[in-house]
């Protein structure tokens, strides 16, 4: 497929705007000097990244996205740095000295992922316009096939429901726990 | 639309997860770029199930069982970097030596 070919599908306009915005966010987060336009630079890349799921006619995961990442995670995090108290303004302390060797072994990585992925999958093509998955199927999927490893899921979720409430919870102090069991 | 154009945005977003978790000194920021990682993953489920389109959905599927768990990680982790910065008053890595020799 020639580089005409690719740019007279209208499709492809929207995943080179979308996949800018979630390249340059993600750098913007690995990068900026203060942490939280960090966490709201990961806001953009999830919601350029929900974005391109709706490309590829995943609608229910790209809202499961929004509304578990940008609803939730991120407001976690956000809280994780009030409570924290991690230096609002810029601050020069956020990174490492040595970025030389990180840079050279994440383009390695990507190097290598994309020779890989260019190697194996040349020229396929994802065709365009198929049928969206709809939400029944998924749904039938995870109550039949894959009803033990959504049950799985569930316990995970619950174990680190309880896990979080018992390590961040402040301890009595040895006064607090006499006059507890006092009155 | 190719194959190969999602996955090599996701290999960047991998790239530059791994990079951050290196470079990083601050526990908040290091798993930031954790998430970045399991975006990737995320896409790379997505498109390989526009792909394949299989009957059961398996890759959409599988791609919500990463975001759960990641959400899960998540809170545990922000539990243990609470607790950490109780303890140590920072929330730099640099600073948890106690284990170191």
């Amino acid at each position: 497929m020639s580089l005409t070919d690719w740019i007279s599908e209208p499709i492809n306009w929207f995943f080179a705007a979308i996949g800018l915005l979630v390249l340059v966010s993600a750098i913007k987060v690995v990068t900026a000097r203060n942490v939280v336009h960090s966490a709201l630079f990961l806001v953009a890349t999830l919601a350029g990244t929900a974005g391109l799921f709706i490309i590829l006619a995943a609608e229910f995961v790209a809202w499961v996205l929004v509304l578990v990442y940008i609803g939730a995670v991120i407001v976690l995090f956000l809280f994780g740095i009030m409570i924290t108290r991690a230096p609002t303004g810029t601050d020069e302390g956020l990174d490492n000295q040595g970025k030389v060797i990180p840079a050279l072994l994440s383009l390695t990585v990507f190097g290598l992922m994309t020779w890989a992925s260019l190697d194996a999958f040349g020229s396929r093509e994802i065709v365009s316009g198929g049928e969206v998955v709809s939400v029944e199927q998924i749904g039938e999927s995870l109550l039949g096939r894959f009803v033990m490893p959504f049950e799985v899921v569930s316990f995970v979720l619950l174990a680190a429901l309880i896990g979080g409430i018992t390590i961040a919870r402040r301890d009595a102090t040895p006064l607090e726990e006499e006059q507890g069991a006092r009155s | 639309m190719l194959l190969n154009q999602f996955l090599i945005l996701a290999a960047a977003l991998f790239a530059l997860g791994i990079y951050g978790l290196l470079v990083r000194r601050n526990i908040v920021l290091i798993l930031l770029a954790v998430e970045l990682m399991l975006n990737a993953v995320n896409i790379n489920l997505i498109a390989f199930e526009a792909v394949l389109n299989t009957p059961e959905a398996i890759g959409q599927v599988f791609a919500i069982f990463v975001i759960t768990v990641a959400a899960a990680e998540v809170g545990i982790g922000l539990a243990i970097v609470l607790l950490i910065f109780r303890n140590r008053r920072s929330a730099n890595v640099d600073d948890l030596q106690l284990m170191r020799y």
